[in-house]
């Protein structure tokens, strides 16, 4: 019997295999860190009188704190400024490289690796970041960690794992015009539940992912672990090896004909077999957006907010009214009714230069609704450089919307961006839960499509609701 | 890390599913940059509700959370399991948890208790009739016992053999040492490093204003 992409990953970086119930030993190829789940392993190494094993296969950004205003002030916050202050004292005594706030490779962690060429195919990736997931879409197996673990790492290189279960997640057909890998997440997420990947690797497969580009992919990856999995994953092809090409770190003359060459091996087998399938038709997606306080949460736009009697389990019929009652919703109420007070594009679910181009393409032209503020923060420094260079940050600025420096921005509440009690946003961000993008906030999780399109219009749309039909979508 | 066999302590049933680290601890605690002291920060937006399960007296003293299903899910923040820690709780009690939460408790000396759905419900059912009733928590026999009930409950072999014999991780692996030497020495060379860095010339970046500046 065949072996599926994430055994054979597995089997590639095991160390020593786990005895009587022990977990396997796996080598980890890169590790990344940030400011926020960094400082108690680097206190733990002190401590203990350790060494980080491998600093040539450790970088650290900072993201999560880091303010996108007048960043070239100290940072406003105490707590904040030191903590990223620690980040730095770290990475000099631990001999780490670091892109600082103000460094043109600064950025979400999850933005800057790919670009810079450290993530590629065939590689184990972990970050104290649950959005780690996000590489699995160069078909790595990439996770996230907790501190404990990176700490681990830092003194190690290794991790004590057990193996995890596999499920395929079969995409096929063709996505129509409008939807975007935003809502094929939000859909398989609402199909599984937030709970459905728990102890599984989601490998997507199927004709609709292959024709996905590798930013759409990671949007995809990255959005694993709302469905509880540990890791999602893409088999590498030529789209994820021209992607690859040419980044800094990116293997060069006979080195990247040797690695393109093993690159090639990373599939799962035809034989192989997975622990669970799971089936959806691309085409029958359309816009879809979160009404509750969980991802699973989620409809497509054209819905009504749901009643809690349409569930059928009393635990979803509880968390329904909780979240009815949080989100101030009335069951019955169109979608495209709900007024949206702000929309945030970015994070590393959709900070990306290709969802920039979508945003601006979307709204070029048009006015932005008086009473809705939008927030358009690049993934990193150089999508920001990159985006000027193609004049994004003015079609963005003439509709109304702010132009902000890289960070995570309002994805969470750590930073100053952040909603007012019972504020409610469209967000491309990856998370709706409670308080997650400020205290008392609302959110609703939508593509970079529906976040341009309900800027236009002020509550909740999709770029087919604006008058004159896009020309991004004709 | 200290050794668990046995915990007897109130039980707090929390009567609610999806129970995320955002809720657990919201991210504005997280800048701290200690490992303990945290206990103010547990389930911050909730215990601001006067009706919230902690902000009962005969809750308070709490040890034992027994909660609904898919606890602990989204973030990696360990800092949930420390504010969990801090308070008081030496056990949470489940039918699911999150993978992550669930590695990380095991890290740090915190038992999460897999027990079906099914036991749950009968075991809020006799916490919620005698408020600040005590459970005991062995985990030699795996079972929660309280009052005349008794269930069993799941938990990895090795994770529980780890936490009954209070064993350090890094300490384990790094028995091991040789073999992950001998493991280096079979990585391509074409493999990334970070060291010596690599990226496209430095440029200066220009810092947004505030609109209204």
């Amino acid at each position: 019997m065949g072996t599926t992409l994430a055994e054979k990953l597995w089997t590639s970086h095991l160390v020593r295999k786990g005895e009587d119930g022990a977990p396997d030993l796996i080598y980890i190829d890169l590790h990344m860190c940030h400011e926020v789940t960094s400082p108690q392993a680097f206190e733990g190494l002190r401590l203990a009188g350790r060494q980080v094993r491998r600093p040539d296969l450790t970088i650290a950004t900072e993201d999560h704190n880091t303010p996108t205003l007048d960043i070239d002030l100290p940072i406003a916050d105490e707590t904040s400024r030191k903590q990223v202050n620690k980040l730095r004292e770290n990475a000099a005594e631990f001999g780490i490289r670091i892109h600082s706030l103000g460094d043109a490779d600064q950025g979400i962690v999850h933005v800057v690796g790919p670009q810079l060429g450290l993530t590629m195919p065939g590689m184990t990736v972990v970050c104290g970041d649950s959005h780690t997931s996000t590489h699995g879409a160069f078909g790595a197996l990439a996770f996230g960690i907790g501190t404990s673990e990176v700490e681990h790492v830092l003194a190690t290189q290794t991790l004590p794992l057990k193996p995890f279960k596999t499920m395929a997640i079969n995409v096929n057909g063709t996505l129509p015009k409008g939807s975007t890998a935003k809502d094929i997440i939000l859909a398989i997420i609402a199909k599984i539940g937030t709970g459905g990947g728990q102890g599984y690797v989601l490998e997507y497969r199927g004709d609709a992912i292959r024709a996905l580009s590798m930013e759409a992919r990671m949007t995809i990856c990255n959005m694993s672990i709302e469905a509880g999995a540990r890791a999602g994953i893409i088999a590498p092809d030529d789209t994820t090896f021209e992607y690859v090409k040419g980044r800094p770190h990116a293997p060069e003359g006979e080195d990247w004909d040797a690695a393109v060459e093993y690159w090639r091996t990373l599939t799962t087998d035809d034989d192989a077999v997975f622990d669970t399938e799971v089936d959806l038709n691309a085409a029958d997606l359309e816009p879809f957006i979160t009404w509750g306080t969980n991802p699973g949460q989620g409809l497509p736009l054209s819905a009504n907010v749901p009643s809690p009697e349409d569930f059928a389990e009393e635990a979803d019929r509880e968390a329904a009214a909780n979240a009815l009652e949080y989100m101030g919703l009335t069951p019955g109420t169109p979608f495209r009714d709900i007024p949206i007070d702000t929309v945030f594009l970015g994070s590393c679910t959709n900070g990306r230069i290709e969802d920039l181009r979508a945003a601006a393409a979307i709204i070029q032209g048009r006015e932005k609704a008086p009473h809705t503020r939008m927030l358009v923060v690049p993934g990193s420094a150089r999508v920001r450089l990159q985006a000027e260079a193609e004049g994004l940050d003015k079609v963005f600025l003439d509709f109304g919307a702010e132009w902000r420096n890289a960070g995570c921005s309002m994805c969470l509440g750590m930073n100053p961006d952040q909603l007012k009690p019972q504020e409610r946003s469209a967000s491309t961000s990856n998370r709706n839960f409670e308080g997650r993008q400020g205290k008392g906030g609302r959110t609703h999780l939508v593509s970079p499509l529906v976040a341009a399109a309900t800027a236009v219009r002020g509550t909740l749309s999709s770029p087919d609701d604006l008058v004159d039909a896009p020309a991004a979508l004709v | 890390m200290e050794k668990f066999t046995t915990h007897t302590g109130v039980g707090v049933p929390l009567r609610r599913s999806n129970v995320d680290t955002d809720q657990i601890i919201p991210a504005v605690y997280l800048k701290r940059i200690t490992r303990t002291g945290f206990e103010d920060a547990l389930f911050a937006a909730w215990r601001g509700d006067a009706d919230f399960i902690l902000n009962k007296d005969e809750y308070k003293a709490g040890s034992v959370l027994v909660a609904g299903p898919d606890f602990g899910t989204g973030s990696s923040r360990e800092h949930a399991v420390w504010a969990l820690k801090d308070y008081g709780f030496k056990v949470v009690i489940a039918s699911r948890f999150a993978d992550i939460f669930r590695g990380n408790s095991g890290k740090q000396g915190l038992l999460a208790a897999v027990v079906s759905q099914e036991n749950i419900e009968l075991l809020w059912k006799l916490l919620e009739a005698e408020p600040g009733k005590e459970i005991t928590v062995s985990l030699e026999d795996r079972t929660v016992t309280c009052g005349e009930l008794t269930v069993p409950f799941e938990i990895d072999d090795y994770v529980r053999w780890r936490l009954m014999e209070g064993l350090d991780d890094i300490g384990l692996t790094l028995q091991h040492e040789d073999e992950i030497t001998e493991f280096e020495k079979t990585r391509a060379s074409w493999r990334p490093q970070t060291l010596p860095a690599k990226h496209l010339p430095s440029v200066h970046i220009e810092a947004a204003r505030p609109v209204d500046a």
